[in-house]
């Protein structure tokens, strides 16, 4: 097991370095260089040039410049943003907990609704509950999720003013950052009015950006239970007496859920990609968003740190997903 | 599709003539394709999307970027206060919704082709050479696509733009990078499974050269995964396209491309739910219908996959 481990995780080595590369290339590659960008539209003598490109060791080699990069890395400094002037890491530090709940309810809503939805669809296969699932997913898997959330705000907040149009929590409550979950922290400073407009302004956007990762779970479930379906051991189960719902749960359901505990996983990237669609619809103040403006302001060390952490985080749950399944699969183990 | 449209003409003679003959290739494979009615319905919307896209001129009532400035957010017909002369209404310069929906048609397509294809043609020489050469150059163009893929597309896409500035042209090149590897990771896949068969072996004895195997041998035996990947890569340019349209960082106004028209519709979502509804409607159903038509193509072409 260990042995597989170390395997699989070296694998990520050159991925990483490459997304260094890649990160540290950015900076290179955009026209004009960051100080011709700090100096404006009046210009700025040579000399001052000169020295200031000095001062961010920009006339040095650029296998120098790497090698140092990758140093500050790896002490946890990203730079600074240019608008703020905080700690690109810190920033980020800050407003992830807030596109981790969107994503943990958006997965939430997804697996809740697309598992029973996948199984209900592969029992009654071939019938109008099929087709109205499949026909549902389809449509969701083709949503342009950005239209898909300006619908749900149509409906749900213009027309029957059911739930706020953006924004994480109504502005009148004020609530001490804790974990910066802000249903945790509503709930550890006892205010249970924040803790329902905390609620309300979670709910449309975890379903805007829920429904691509509902439609591919709803749709793999379903060819997963219909394979496991026709295995000699489920008509084994039967012939022996059990109970449907047991046959169906225990037995069924547990093998099929290996290929789509997968694509669960998988829709980690996919989550980050809606998540900036998402945020920035509903104006939620997560990683995404931040991105967003940092690439709409021209904040390159703000776009590198967010793409060189984003990346990180989606090479290491793969690999979590990876190791998961040799857990799970002892045939991948071996192989 | 072109050549799906070919086979509907040419297998219909073939049926009159033969009844016991076996059917031949194309007629099989239409055979399969034509089983599912989600399929059928893809070929259909996307021939109709494509007379929209080739005749936007002749079609739209008006000019797509005329505008008339008396009528400013005029609601479609149906409604209390529509007119005769702008059928979905006119966004809020007073340009007509319908003509600006039918030209980014042809925008929406032309992004799909474009970045479809480039990024296929490079996606298989880099394929088949990893999957020829195998050894060095393979772990080279691997990792380089293991990277590619650790990011999510949309970032991958912003990336690219942050690098070449946003507009439509580079929107494109930002897709087709994007979509790169799955073409790569799936020529590669197929060319090593191919590359050991016996008619492989034969050319190779016979003398044909590295060139010759690579890609006159070899990888004719592969296109069928890499025809559903590249309807399905259409989706995804378009979805892409239009999202990165909305974020200003694609196609720019004036142009009549549907992400950026519901960007700058955003504003006058209560008050005109029109402009925003309609584009978003035209990309969803674009998109599905090359969703239905890639799901057809691989029931079709995929013999493992049939039902």
């Amino acid at each position: 097991m260990l042995a597989f481990i170390l395997r699989r995780a070296a694998l990520v080595v050159p991925t990483f370095i490459g997304v260094t590369l890649l990160a540290f290339a950015l900076i290179h590659l955009i026209p004009g260089d960051p100080v011709e960008n700090l100096s404006g539209e009046r210009g700025m003598d040579p000399a001052r040039r000169e020295r200031l490109l000095h001062e961010f060791g920009l006339d040095r080699p650029l296998p120098v410049q790497y090698g140092e990069y990758i140093g500050n890395v790896l002490r946890g400094d990203l730079g600074s943003s240019l608008t703020t002037h905080e700690r690109v890491l810190d920033e980020f530090l800050t407003l992830f907990p807030a596109t981790i709940e969107l994503a943990f309810f958006a997965m939430l809503f997804a697996v809740g609704l697309g598992l029973p939805a996948g199984i209900l669809a592969a029992l009654k296969r071939n019938t109008a509950a099929d087709y109205a699932v499949m026909g549902a997913s389809l449509t969701g898997y083709s949503m342009p999720i950005f239209w898909w959330a300006l619908l749900l705000i149509l409906f749900f907040s213009v027309q029957l003013g059911w739930t706020p149009v953006s924004g994480r929590i109504a502005v009148e409550y004020d609530v001490p950052a804790a974990t910066g979950f802000m249903l945790i922290d509503t709930l550890k400073a006892g205010d249970l009015g924040a803790f329902r407009s905390a609620v309300s302004h979670l709910i449309l956007p975890s379903i805007a950006l829920g429904t691509i990762p509902l439609a591919v779970i709803a749709r793999m479930t379903r060819s997963a239970m219909l394979e496991v379906l026709r295995e000699d051991y489920v008509r084994t189960a039967r012939a022996k007496g059990l109970p449907r719902w047991r046959v169906i749960l225990v037995h069924a359901l547990r093998n099929a859920l290996i290929p789509v505990i997968t694509v669960i996983g998988l829709q980690v990237g996919l989550l980050l990609s809606g998540a900036i669609l998402t945020e920035t619809i509903f104006s939620w103040p997560g990683v995404g968003n931040w991105l967003v403006h940092g690439v709409q302001s021209r904040d390159y060390p703000v776009v590198q740190g967010g793409i060189l952490l984003i990346a990180t985080l989606v090479i290491s749950v793969n690999l979590i997903v990876d190791l998961l399944y040799g857990v799970v699969n002892p045939r991948i183990r071996h192989a | 599709m072109p050549e799906t449209e070919l086979t509907i003409s040419e297998a219909a003679p073939l049926a009159s003539s033969s009844g016991a003959a076996p059917p031949g290739p194309l007629r099989e494979f239409w055979l399969a394709y034509s089983q599912s009615r989600g399929a059928i319905a893809g070929l259909v919307l996307i021939v109709m999307l494509l007379l929209l896209a080739a005749f936007a001129g002749v079609i739209s009532p008006h000019p797509p970027n005329e505008q008339y400035r008396q009528f400013t957010l005029v609601p479609p017909v149906w409604d209390a206060g529509g007119n005769r002369d702008f059928i979905l209404g006119t966004d809020p310069l007073g340009r007509d919704m319908l003509s600006r929906l039918i030209h980014g048609t042809r925008l929406s397509l032309l992004i799909g082709f474009i970045s479809v294809a480039l990024s296929l043609t490079l996606g298989v020489v880099l394929g088949v050479v990893a999957g020829y050469a195998r050894g060095l150059t393979e772990t080279v163009i691997m990792r380089l696509m293991d990277v590619m893929l650790a990011l999510p597309s949309l970032l991958l896409a912003i990336a690219v733009v942050a690098i070449l500035g946003p507009g439509l042209i580079n929107a494109m090149y930002a897709i087709a990078i994007v979509l790169l590897p799955h073409y790569v990771r799936l020529t590669r896949a197929s060319v090593i499974a191919e590359a050991g068969r016996e008619y492989v072996q034969s050319s190779r004895i016979a003398g044909a050269g590295a060139l010759r195997l690579m890609f006159n041998t070899i990888l004719p035996n592969c296109m069928a995964p890499l025809i559903v990947q590249a309807t399905l890569g259409f989706s995804n340019a378009i979805l892409d396209a239009a999202a990165l349209g909305f974020l200003g960082l694609g196609a720019q106004p004036p142009t009549p491309e549907w992400g950026s028209m519901l960007a700058g519709a955003l504003e006058f979502i209560q008050r005109a739910p029109w402009v925003v509804t309609f584009p978003g409607l035209a990309i969803l159903v674009t998109v599905l219908a090359f969703n239905l038509m890639g799901d057809g193509l691989r029931d079709a072409l995929d013999p493992k996959l049939k039902r």
